[in-house]
């Protein structure tokens, strides 16, 4: 079933962590996703800055147990939530994978390296040293600024603390960042750069990004009383999304590498693939080209070397604006599958509404979990399908309850501003190949 | 203010740079910050900075350059102080 011209090394995820607003860590997160909790607040302050949208999606982090991941002197001095996530999740996908931090003994693991995803710098740590510049105080900024501003600043941070001497690559590419990076990841593993990759993204979207968004009229406005039936992705009443915070990782390994140290394996990755629609053919700046997106999952799914109709879940983007439709479109399109032949689709944006740059990662450690605990994970906020989706594809394939059921293949697709395209096909494990 | 009480109050300002804080117990002027308490060269600004913040005084870049023991930190000190 595999390609011909498909390379013989195969990618196996052995780590997952992950900070994201229904759940910090994995044991959290899992039981969030499966009952359908919604991790969405109602945000005082947003009321106080005027914005229409009042809702977000804020990982309830103890900043404190950051001591439990750098060294006090490191954490002395550490701001950027963004940062604190990722530190977070990439450590414990690492010690998930059965490794110890630090664990190298002084030693740099030459074949290992980290590919870690963000969107935008953190305007409030911003907006702390654009105060003391101004007020002429550049003196007092101290050492620590620099290192926490750098686009590099997460993949610095980890790749430090574990001892990383591979490929260190900080990557950005708007909502499909976190996808694209374990495509990166992925990638360097099949060329045999690397035999073990450290992969992810992270986000925090702090209230000056918020507010541009919230000016673009994109965010969910009409929810502010009820916030965790803001996110709706797919249905009727859909009316914008929800900004999210958080971050997701996961440790990729050649197969044999992970064999030779017998770690568990989560479940592989089989392939995928990256592109842009160019900004021609209907895509610009904010909205995908269908083409585009229609090529990259059938790359992905030729990548990957499976047959369309053996997908079992689409983890869709999904965001609750008027693209849901036609992206559901595009995926009918892309895998030759409609109405009751297209597989359960699901977004775990009606839960935690979209973390932007942290959304691939957090939603692919989520089709992983699936993968693992053989489970369709609820659309919540789904109780009126759009009757647009509804005529592409069967009501049947819209879960609103979780669903036990076996998942072999699940194809895991996000679309960002650029006109970028990334997906991933992750499979159950399976020795045999 | 005298020798000693800076030195017990500069133990406090560089308690969160050293790893090993035991090592703070035992200082003198003759101690090397970076090769005796092993602080990072880096965070030798932000000692400086936060000493600064601690009495309200100004410490010049070349007064700072010279800051390489305990002792070149009291005298920075006391010399601001007086």
């Amino acid at each position: 079933m595999k390609n011909e011209g498909r390379m013989s090394r195969r990618v196996v995820i052995t780590g997952l962590g992950v900070v994201a607003p229904n759940g910090v860590g994995v044991p959290d997160f899992l039981a969030s996703i499966r009952q359908g909790v919604s991790g969405i607040r109602y945000q005082p302050s947003y009321k106080d800055l005027h914005f229409n949208s009042q809702v977000s999606g804020i990982p309830q982090f103890n900043w404190d147990l950051l001591k439990n991941y750098v060294s006090e002197i490191t954490f002395h001095g550490l701001q950027g939530h963004a940062l604190g996530y990722g530190i977070m999740a990439a450590l414990d996908a690492w010690r998930d994978a059965g490794n110890i931090v630090g664990g190298s003994g002084g030693e740099t693991l030459w074949e290992t390296g980290c590919v870690f995803g963000s969107s935008a710098s953190e305007c409030e740590v911003v907006k702390k040293i654009i105060s003391r510049v101004d007020a002429g105080e550049a003196k007092k900024l101290g050492s620590r600024v620099i290192e926490q501003m750098m686009n590099s600043s997460i993949t610095a941070y980890i790749s430090g603390r574990l001892g990383l001497g591979n490929r260190i690559v900080a990557t950005s590419a708007a909502c499909a960042t976190g996808t694209q990076a374990i495509l990166m990841g992925y990638e360097y593993i099949q060329q045999g750069v690397a035999r073990r990759m450290v992969v992810g993204s992270s986000e925090h979207v702090d209230p000056y990004i918020f507010g541009a968004f919230d000016s673009m009229r994109i965010l969910s406005r009409k929810f502010n009383h009820a916030p965790e039936q803001a996110s709706r992705p797919m249905s009727q009443s859909a009316g914008g999304f929800v900004p999210g915070s958080g971050s997701g990782a996961l440790v990729l390994e050649d197969l044999d590498f992970a064999l030779s140290r017998n770690a568990k394996i989560y479940a592989e990755l089989l392939g995928g693939a990256c592109n842009s629609g160019g900004q021609r053919n209907g895509g610009s700046m904010t909205a995908p080209a269908a083409p585009g997106v229609i090529r990259c999952i059938t790359d992905a799914v030729a990548n990957a070397g499976v047959n369309p109709n053996s997908i079992d879940l689409i983890s869709g983007h999904l965001t609750a604006t008027v693209a849901d439709a036609l992206e559901i479109q595009n995926w009918c399109l892309a895998l030759g599958r409609n109405g009751c032949n297209f597989p359960p689709v699901n977004s775990l944006k009606s839960m935690i509404g979209h973390s932007l740059s942290a959304a691939g990662s957090i939603e692919s450690v989520a089709a992983v979990l699936q993968i693992v605990h053989q489970f369709v994970h609820p659309n919540i906020n789904l109780e009126d399908p759009n009757p647009e989706i509804l005529r592409q594809i069967d009501i049947g394939c819209l879960p609103t309850t979780m669903i036990e059921r076996e998942i072999r293949t699940v194809a895991k697709a996000n679309f960002g501003f650029g006109d970028v395209n990334a997906c991933l096909i992750f499979s159950k494990y399976n020795q045999n190949g | 203010m005298d020798r000693r009480t800076i030195l017990e109050e500069l133990k406090k300002v560089l308690y969160p740079y050293t790893e090993n804080k035991e090592l703070l117990q035992h200082i003198d002027d003759d101690t090397n910050l970076v090769k005796d308490l092993k602080i990072n060269s880096a965070n030798l600004v932000d000692i400086i900075i936060d000493a600064e913040a601690k009495y309200n005084i100004e410490i010049d870049f070349d007064s700072a350059e010279k800051i390489i023991t305990v002792g070149n930190c009291i005298d920075a000190i006391a010399e601001k102080i007086k």
